[in-house]
């Protein structure tokens, strides 16, 4: 089925859009005919059992895999035709990303890990040392800057790595399974984090989840089976 | 050139990555390193001989100075004059004079059996008669310790690579030659060159000790000029009542030490080239667990919009330092432990020990470097490559 948005300007825009891996000589279809709009400024849950292809979805969102058939616009940009160095560059504008696993490079303080997308981009070290500074006090840990991942709570990290998606103010932020490696009230505090985002900075999210209780708090939500979008879940 | 500040930028960060996560690898990591360490040692110890050998060999001649032989003689071994050939070079035209005459010395050459000090086995030492101007044909000898033989006596004086190397020749000692017993009388250096592997003697007394007659085996002479050598050669060449090989001293001693630089230096090449295919599966292995522990980090800056080739430009980097701090650690361990060992080896073309000192040299020192570094790119281009090719997607799953 086709998911519209009727009424509102389309951030993302997945059309006919197929993913099939190869292993070996078999044919593996993880998105059939799938079709998805995401307007600028929603917080959209995307959920489904494991294999049912959110992560694969998601990817192809955030630029990071290609369709084997089908269009993907996100903004102005086609992503599917783009080629690998464009695609960094445009990631790099656009996309933050937030990891189950946070994905911090642990050698790096909070602040050199939230400052690595702006390496990016022409910003003088001053300019970075001042969004980085803005970006760890929006997910509340200014105090922890210095701090190396290893000393950081599982909620922390995951805060800094909030830090390091908003870092470059990119249009789009993906989180995959924010809270699936958190308990529940860390797992709170960055689905808090990530409501108050969207809200108060018109952040448009989209969230790969397993746990109702996150994607209660996204504004909408849909359901992947098999590769096929549904607003319901699979009974 | 934004992008590429960019671009230099990124492999920095990708660069300091992975070095600050050393500590973390430090066991495979200390592995290249000294795996490389080891055949840059090896390498630049086995070429140090051969430097060694070829320096000692061309110390011993200058440009001005030329040894004749007879015609078609490889070495002195096999090369004979009377007396009457002797004088006709001696008075050739080129050859510089002083107030005794001519600056030629007619030599003799013989071998004797004198035992190493190292081993107190017998090994062939040259043993040479010279003529009174063989002091200033050649450069820079010195007499270091005792005094010059005196002519017409059975005395000798020895040279100071042959004191370091053969038992009883030192000043007091005596060498056998034939049934008699020779006394050392002096000790000389030659600038490190070969004659400092000889024991000399006067000509006369070593052709009778021998049986000789009057005859000799190569004329040494000083020329006025280096650019006299051809004149002296022509004379030579061209004079009906000779038939003679004139060389200058240095063609003479580096076609004297070519055979066995050329054997040691092939020999040294294909122990270092072994060694090198080791080193390089070393420095993969390296590069490959460097990135296998990193997939996940390195998946996440290129989800973040670092470039591929950067990617591959920083591992490159770290693997190419570590290649360059094993190349300097063998290097410079090669250097304590070789530069200036002395040893002996024998010359085959002359059948005899020549005393000489491994010479480590800054261009041995850059073959060593050079040597790490193809190590270091071999070893590091396909882990890199793996690293920045591997998808996207699947890098990000690794835990």
């Amino acid at each position: 089925m086709s998911e519209n948005t009727a009424g509102q300007s389309a951030l993302v825009r997945v059309e006919g859009v197929e993913k099939v891996f190869h292993r070996g000589a078999e044919d593996i279809h993880v998105l059939s005919q799938l079709n998805l709009e995401v307007p600028a400024g929603q917080f959209l849950a995307l959920m489904g059992p494991s294999g049912s292809g959110k992560s694969t979805l998601l990817n192809l969102i955030g630029g990071l895999d290609r369709p084997t058939q089908g269009t993907v616009h996100v903004g102005g940009d086609r992503l599917d035709t783009l080629s690998d160095r464009a695609l960094a560059a445009w990631r790099a504008r656009h996309v933050g990303f937030v990891f189950q696993l946070y994905n911090l490079i642990p050698v790096l303080t909070a602040e050199r890990n939230v400052e690595l997308p702006l390496l990016l981009t022409p910003l003088s070290p001053a300019e970075r040392r001042k969004h980085v500074a803005t970006a760890l006090a929006v997910v509340g840990l200014s105090h922890r800057a210095k701090h190396y991942p290893r000393t950081l709570s599982g909620g922390e990290q995951q805060r800094v790595g909030i830090a390091r998606g908003i870092v470059t103010d990119p249009t789009l932020l993906l989180c995959d399974e924010p809270t699936g490696d958190l308990d529940r009230k860390a797992g709170d505090e960055v689905l808090n984090l990530l409501q108050a985002l969207n809200r108060e900075q018109g952040k448009t999210i989209v969230m790969v989840t397993h746990d109702p209780h996150a994607s209660a708090r996204a504004a909408r939500t849909v359901y992947l089976n098999k590769g096929r979008l549904t607003n319901e879940p699979e009974q | 050139m934004a992008g590429l500040l960019n671009w230099f930028s990124q492999v920095g960060a990708i660069a300091k990555f992975g070095l600050m996560s050393i500590p973390q690898r430090r066991g495979a990591v200390s592995a290249t390193i000294i795996g490389i360490a080891g055949v840059v040692l090896v390498l630049v110890g086995v070429l140090s001989i051969a430097a060694g050998f070829r320096r000692t060999m061309l110390a011993s001649g200058s440009p001005d100075a030329a040894i004749v032989l007879r015609s078609g003689a490889d070495s002195e071994m096999v090369s004979g004059f009377g007396r009457n050939e002797a004088r006709l070079i001696a008075d050739a035209p080129g050859v510089a004079r002083n107030a005794a005459g001519p600056l030629a010395s007619a030599e003799l050459f013989v071998i004797i059996n004198l035992p190493k000090r190292s081993t107190h086995t017998d090994a062939n030492v040259p043993l040479r008669g010279v003529e009174a101007a063989a002091l200033a044909v050649r450069d820079h000898l010195t007499l270091t310790a005792g005094r010059m033989f005196a002519w017409g006596r059975n005395e000798v004086v020895v040279g100071a690579g042959a004191a370091r190397e053969f038992a009883g020749l030192e000043v007091g000692g005596t060498i056998k030659v034939g049934r008699e017993s020779w006394p050392v009388v002096g000790v000389f250096t030659a600038n490190g060159g070969v004659a400092e592997s000889e024991i000399w003697t006067d000509a006369r007394v070593l052709q009778d000790a021998y049986h000789r007659g009057d005859s000799f085996q190569s004329v040494y002479a000083r020329l006025n000029s280096a650019a006299a050598f051809a004149q002296f050669k022509d004379a030579l060449t061209s004079n009906p009542q000779l038939s003679v090989k004139v060389l200058r001293q240095s063609e003479h001693y580096a076609e004297q030490s070519e055979a066995i630089t050329r054997l040691i230096t092939t020999l040294g090449f294909l122990i270092a080239f072994l060694m090198a295919i080791g080193a390089v599966f070393g420095a993969l292995n390296t590069m490959y667990s460097a990135v296998a522990v990193r997939t996940r980090e390195i998946g996440t800056l290129r989800a973040l919009g670092f470039g591929n080739g950067a990617v591959i430009a920083a591992l490159m980097i770290e693997s190419l330092l570590l290649a360059l701090l094993g190349g300097t650690v063998g290097g410079g361990l090669a250097y304590l432990a070789f530069n200036n060992l002395h040893a002996a080896t024998m010359n085959w073309q002359s059948f005899s020990q020549v005393a000489f000192a491994f010479a480590v040299t800054p261009q041995l020192l850059l073959q060593g470097v050079v040597w790490a570094t193809l190590i270091g790119l071999i070893g590091g281009l396909l882990p890199a490559i793996r690293a920045a090719r591997l998808p996207i997607a699947a890098a990000l799953r690794e835990y």
